[in-house]
């Protein structure tokens, strides 16, 4: 019994781990910019294939270190040419072409590398459970986790000590201000997409070797994204960071006794948070790093 | 002032002649019957949404979600309950506007992108459900065993089962009606009300408009109209579909009503047509379709955001 619990709380957290780092790069970009990216799915799609094609040449660390700054620079293309006309416009526009852009990714990474799901090969030694007790903590899992924390930590120390960081959290708060002190808004926006991306992508290393590729595998990461924010508060990454966790430890111990109903809770924990505290459990005015 | 009178008179009584006509002009042109159709009430469903995206100015991404319970609502209807295609069409209408109210309460607390981030992550609730709950809904394969009945009248039956041209007319009344609702409602102060928070929410609340009451209110009602057109969607094809309710179908929703121009009244009506067509063509000569109609989407976005009618509209007036 115990041990089934730990297994679904496990798997929960693993899981809003995922729903974390796809969670924190969409929160990103929406606070700074008033983007919604529907296609922050499709670029962790990019990320996962990206590492496929490469894997063979320079093996899973190579890909794990190469595809997300790979997966970044096509993000960065995809803001200067096609995002950055709309952003003085309603953020309906927006919103309407990331989700063209979500159907191109898709429909093209069908044409590319097929429908067929694709395996990514991690390292062996990562592909042993740690113990026969707790089988479903298999090396990668934990490696996973590792990374994602490591992620989020270098996030928060860059939004946090650096100086591009300031500037992001200033201009969530105040666009305006931040460009009449003479920083290029232009330039912010377009680091700060790619920084979203960037996560993207690594989710998207990160997830094909756990569950293997497949070119719908965005969309079905991308809804419960938008839960951890919504339940995480407007404008807060903690709240984000928060929000994953909790709708993946939740929906994880759900499935444990009504399977049927495990995306359902998510759903539920957001009409609950609508309803008792509208602006989400961390959400203030401001981003809190 | 009396002269744009007669042209909108025009205009109008040209539209709606050429929807009376259509089962007759769109066989020459290489269409069918049905297609007539489906725009009708694809077109309904984008007017439905534009009804709260054009007029009030709130973003809702999630309208599948209502369009899809009517669709499920009537579907259900016509197998468990009852033999009457009128009385499964208020149902279908009921379960997608009761359900918009109930969510609409909820989805208001929020504004500007986290409005349209709800209203997609609620809209998906049904998708699962209707999804997972397969003994009912018939989950991925979608619900069928249902089919409309013939209108009875006191004295005589319209067969709109096997008659598609007496289908069609009867969607055609029920457009009508819907289309005729929310041009009284918009003309109305409540509907004058819903156009002055689009323009300027908080010059609306000092005004005295109690916002979120008048958003809830315009969020229900597009929803029963959205539910109106899931339910006759049902009965095009006697058969209700999962991925009616899924955000996807939201987006094509939205797509239609900025194609065709969200500003005008008649726009996504024009966009339901092209956005059916077009998609109807392509899906027949090619497989990557799904890519041609992702770029429809960033090419309208990119160098048409006005639509077809705005785009028309602004050169005459210039």
């Amino acid at each position: 019994m115990t041990q089934l619990l730990l297994f679904n709380v496990t798997n929960g957290l693993i899981i809003g781990a995922f729903y974390v780092l796809m969670a924190l790069g969409l929160s990103l970009i929406l606070n700074l910019s008033n983007v919604i990216n529907f296609a922050h799915g499709g670029f962790l799609v990019i990320g996962g294939y990206i590492a496929y094609t490469i894997t063979p040449y320079v093996g899973f660390w190579g890909a794990l270190l190469i595809a997300p700054p790979i997966t970044a620079l096509i993000g960065l293309a995809v803001e200067r040419t096609l995002i950055r006309p709309l952003y003085g416009r309603d953020p309906l526009y927006s919103l309407l072409l990331t989700f063209g852009l979500a159907f191109i990714i898709e429909d093209g990474t069908r044409f590319i590398w097929g429908a067929q799901g694709k395996p990514v090969t991690v390292p062996a030694f990562l592909a042993k459970p740690i113990s026969y007790d707790f089988f479903f903590i298999t090396g990668y899992r934990l490696f996973m986790v590792a990374t994602v924390v490591f992620a989020v930590a270098l996030l928060f120390v860059l939004l946090r000590y650096t100086r591009l960081g300031m500037r992001i959290r200033a201009g969530t708060l105040d666009l305006e201000t931040v460009s009449a002190l003479g920083i290029n808004v232009r330039i912010l926006r377009s680091l700060n997409f790619a920084v979203g991306i960037f996560l993207a992508g690594l989710s998207g290393v990160l997830a094909a070797g756990q569950l293997g590729l497949e070119p719908t595998m965005g969309t079905g990461l991308l809804m419960p994204s938008f839960i951890a924010i919504i339940v995480g508060g407007v404008g807060s990454l903690t709240g984000t960071l928060l929000g994953g966790l909790l709708i993946g430890v939740a929906s994880g111990l759900t499935a444990m006794y009504f399977p049927a109903a495990s995306e359902a809770i998510m759903y539920v924990l957001m009409a609950v948070v609508l309803l008792v505290r509208p602006r989400g459990l961390l959400g203030e005015e401001g981003m809190m790093t | 002032m009396s002269g744009e009178q007669t042209r909108k008179l025009f205009v109008l009584s040209a539209i709606w002649l050429a929807l009376l006509l259509a089962p007759y002009w769109m066989a020459p042109l290489g269409g069918y019957t049905a297609l007539a159709t489906r725009v009708l009430v694809l077109g309904l469903a984008a007017m439905s949404v534009n009804f709260l995206l054009g007029f009030t100015g709130v973003l809702s991404f999630g309208h599948a979600a209502y369009f899809g319970l009517g669709a499920y609502g009537t579907g259900l209807a016509l197998k468990f309950l009852t033999t009457s295609t009128p009385m499964s069409l208020v149902m279908g209408m009921l379960l997608g506007g009761v359900v918009g109210a109930l969510l609409g309460a909820l989805i208001v607390r929020r504004r500007g992108v986290y409005f349209a981030m709800v209203t997609i992550a609620f809209g998906q609730v049904f998708y699962y459900i209707a999804f997972q709950w397969s003994s009912l809904t018939g989950g991925d394969d979608g619900l069928r065993g249902f089919s409309r009945q013939p209108l009875h009248f006191r004295f005589f039956q319209i067969d709109i089962l096997s008659n598609t041209n007496y289908f069609y007319y009867f969607v055609l009344f029920c457009f009508a009606v819907a289309v005729g609702a929310m041009g009284l409602i918009l003309r109305s102060p409540f509907g004058r009300a819903m156009i002055a928070i689009r323009e300027n929410e908080r010059r609306a609340r000092f005004l005295g408009i109690p916002i979120e009451r008048h958003i809830w209110i315009a969020f229900t009602l597009s929803c029963f109209f959205m539910g109106l057109a899931g339910a006759l969607y049902a009965l095009v094809n006697n058969f209700a579909d999962p991925r009616g309710l899924h955000y996807s179908q939201s987006g094509d929703f939205v797509m239609m009503a900025v194609m065709g121009g969200m500003r005008t009244f008649w726009g996504p009506l024009l966009g339901a047509a092209v956005f059916v067509v077009l998609q109807d063509y392509l899906s027949s000569v090619t497989v990557n379709w799904m890519s041609f109609v992702g770029l429809l989407f960033v090419l309208v976005v990119l160098f048409f955001p006005r639509g077809l009618l705005g785009f028309v509209r602004r050169k005459s007036a210039a």
